[in-house]
């Protein structure tokens, strides 16, 4: 019993820095908690604003999230199963914007699909298209910050699955089409919903390429994000009321993963 | 409808060459170690391994060429894969309806025909069932029900019977035999067990190091085994050498004596049963006897098997009751002796 307790006991050395560290991650959270204005909770709540910039949000987000499914799926099919040549080098490239800054990632937006972008002039000249400071421009900004998170998910799922399953549906008649619809789909699909909320998580959250590329207009381009940081200066008691309702939804997004994601491997 | 190929593969050092030809309704075992070719030779039947040169051709068709190649969704294959591949999001029917549908079979006549062949196989009860929660016989029957759905001319056969527990796999393999036999296609069976490939094939083709060393029917093969392999596998003793008269001359060294006279290369095949196990030099009758030492002793259900260092080294099956008289240790010397008449020579 002693050797087994000696055996249990958490040296110093680890056990400090671990509860710094998980008081650092949690104590944030909880002041917002203790912070919120209770009492003008639900006033605050269903004020006009705050349900337009939710509103907008979930949008936003949500269609971010489908843009990066039409896309990303074909493309983490791409990097793990075409025989493309530098495919290593291009799953580098898809990751950098997973670690550039957001308003850099904005900045880089505007360049290319501003009015005088590269892509951008032409959309205005020939189609009448303005992307810059319009709500497709919030849908297209979280979309490329969002996106590497699917592909990773998506391509590390594909990755795993066996391919003999494909050749399998090949050898009873399947087209490559029909066999990835029907045989490679479902199989990575765990993968795909997880890809998926954790890209939804991202866009909902998502801020400096937002504000760069698509600005800060109310009903149209202010998002969740943009208006906690806004309402931070005018209406503290605004901004802790829109930062638990972001919170809540991160957790909400957390709770439906749980199974796939937090408890890791066991 | 003759398939006719000429497997021509080269992968790294390796180098499949074999010719194969199956005529319609015959079963043709591709048998050989591990690492032999054989799966590569099923790989390049099925189109998912495209040849180096040399073709494939079914009748009229060409499959495969230096000029052509008809991808694996556009041959009438079905395939029975060593650990199944039943799609784990889809039930037993809708895996046999699969290929129907693949090939453009409508929604409701797919259904009907798989649920026939799952009935066929004696499986019409597990229609509904995903394949995780099927037993390992049934999975395999359900894989079989796939691939044959579709009518295909070739069935390629993938050591269809590997992944089953020993009990399990008597039973399917009696059904896979009368399955076999009411298919009126080509059948190719990729197996490493012997006894798979005696029941079920017409003809038997070993392959070893990407090389055909022999092939024919079943119990010409077992009777006169042309490499040690193909010996081990039918479980007999087998030496090469030069005869002269009844006298044979091993080409390891060491000499047996055979019943009729012949004369030039030779192989002399005989069972391990035949060998008798004596601690003096055995005297009487006409016999091959020489002195062996014990190299290994296995026990195996009824018998012992002994393995004997000597010239020439022999296998010898001994009852337990001449084990226990005996008291055989590795180390131990003895004499090993065969009768003449239990030995059988083939020209070379």
């Amino acid at each position: 019993m002693t050797r087994h307790r000696a055996r249990g006991r958490l040296p110093v050395v680890l056990a400090l820095p671990a509860f710094i560290g998980l008081a650092f991650l949690l104590v944030p959270l909880a002041g917002l908690l203790v912070r919120a204005p209770w009492g003008s909770l639900a006033g605050q709540l269903f004020n006009a604003e705050v349900g337009q910039a939710l509103r907008l949000s979930l949008i936003c987000a949500s269609l971010a999230t489908v843009l990066c499914l039409l896309l990303g799926i074909p493309l983490a099919w791409l990097l793990a199963r075409s025989g493309l040549p530098g495919r290593g080098f291009l799953r580098a490239l898809v990751t950098v914007p997973l670690v550039l800054p957001p308003v850099v990632g904005g900045v880089a937006l505007l360049l290319v699909l501003g009015r005088r972008g590269l892509i951008g002039q032409h959309l205005d000249a020939w189609f009448g298209i303005s992307l810059p400071f319009t709500t497709a421009g919030v849908v297209v900004a979280e979309a490329f910050v969002a996106m590497p998170f699917l592909v990773i998910s998506v391509e590390g799922a594909l990755r795993a699955a066996d391919p003999r399953f494909e050749e399998a549906a090949a050898t009873l008649g399947a087209s490559r089409w029909l066999t990835f619809r029907r045989v490679t789909l479902p199989s990575v699909l765990p993968g795909v919903v997880a890809g998926g909320v954790l890209c939804w998580a991202r866009a909902l959250g998502e801020f400096g390429a937002t504000i760069t590329f698509a600005g800060n207009f109310p009903g149209e381009t202010t998002t969740m994000p943009l208006a906690v940081y806004l309402a931070l200066e005018t209406d503290p008691d605004a901004a802790i009321v829109l930062s638990i309702v972001l919170l809540l939804v991160s957790v909400g997004v957390l709770a439906g993963l749980r199974d796939r994601w937090i408890s890791g491997p066991t | 409808m003759t398939l006719r190929a000429e497997l021509r593969v080269t992968r790294g050092n390796f180098t499949l060459d074999l010719d194969l030809t199956i005529a319609p309704g015959e079963v043709v075992a591709l048998l050989g170690p591990n690492g032999a070719g054989k799966s590569t030779a099923l790989r390049a039947l099925a189109g998912l391994l495209p040849l180096t040169s040399g073709r494939i051709t079914a009748g009229e068709s060409t499959w495969d060429s230096p000029e052509s190649f008809v991808p694996p969704e556009k041959r009438p294959i079905g395939v029975v894969f060593q650990d199944y591949l039943l799609f784990a999001h889809l039930s037993a029917l809708e895996n046999v309806a699969f290929g129907l549908r693949a090939r453009g079979t409508r929604r409701a006549e797919a259904r009907a025909e798989a649920a026939r062949w799952l009935d066929r196989v004696g499986l019409a009860g597990h229609a509904r069932a995903r394949p995780r929660s099927l037993s390992g016989g049934q999975a395999q029957r359900v894989a079989l029900a796939r691939a044959l759905a579709t009518g295909p001319s070739l069935l390629l056969l993938d050591e269809p019977l590997a992944a089953l527990d020993a009990s399990t796999r008597l039973q399917v393999r009696s059904e896979l035999g009368r399955h076999l036999a009411d298919f009126g296609g080509h059948t190719l069976l990729v197996t490493h067990d012997p006894l798979d490939a005696m029941v079920l094939a017409d003809r038997l083709v070993i392959l070893e190091d990407g090389r055909a060393v022999q092939q024919g029917p079943p119990a010409v093969v077992a009777r006169q085994p042309r490499t040690d392999y193909v010996a081990n596998l039918v479980g007999l003793n087998f030496y090469r050498g030069t005869a002269s008269g009844t006298a044979v001359d091993l080409d390891g060294g060491g000499s047996l004596t055979i019943p009729a006279p012949v004369d030039g290369p030779v192989h002399v095949v005989f069972p391990p049963t035949a060998v008798s196990l004596h601690p003096r030099r055995p005297t009487g009758s006409p016999r091959n006897a020489w002195p062996v030492t014990v190299a290994a002793i296995e026990q195996h259900a009824h018998t012992t098997r002994v393995r004997l260092d000597g010239v020439p080294a022999v296998l010898a099956d001994i009852t337990t009751a001449t084990l226990a008289e005996l008291r055989l240790r590795p180390g131990d010397e003895l004499w090993a002796a065969v009768k003449a008449t239990e030995t059988h020579t083939y020209p070379i």
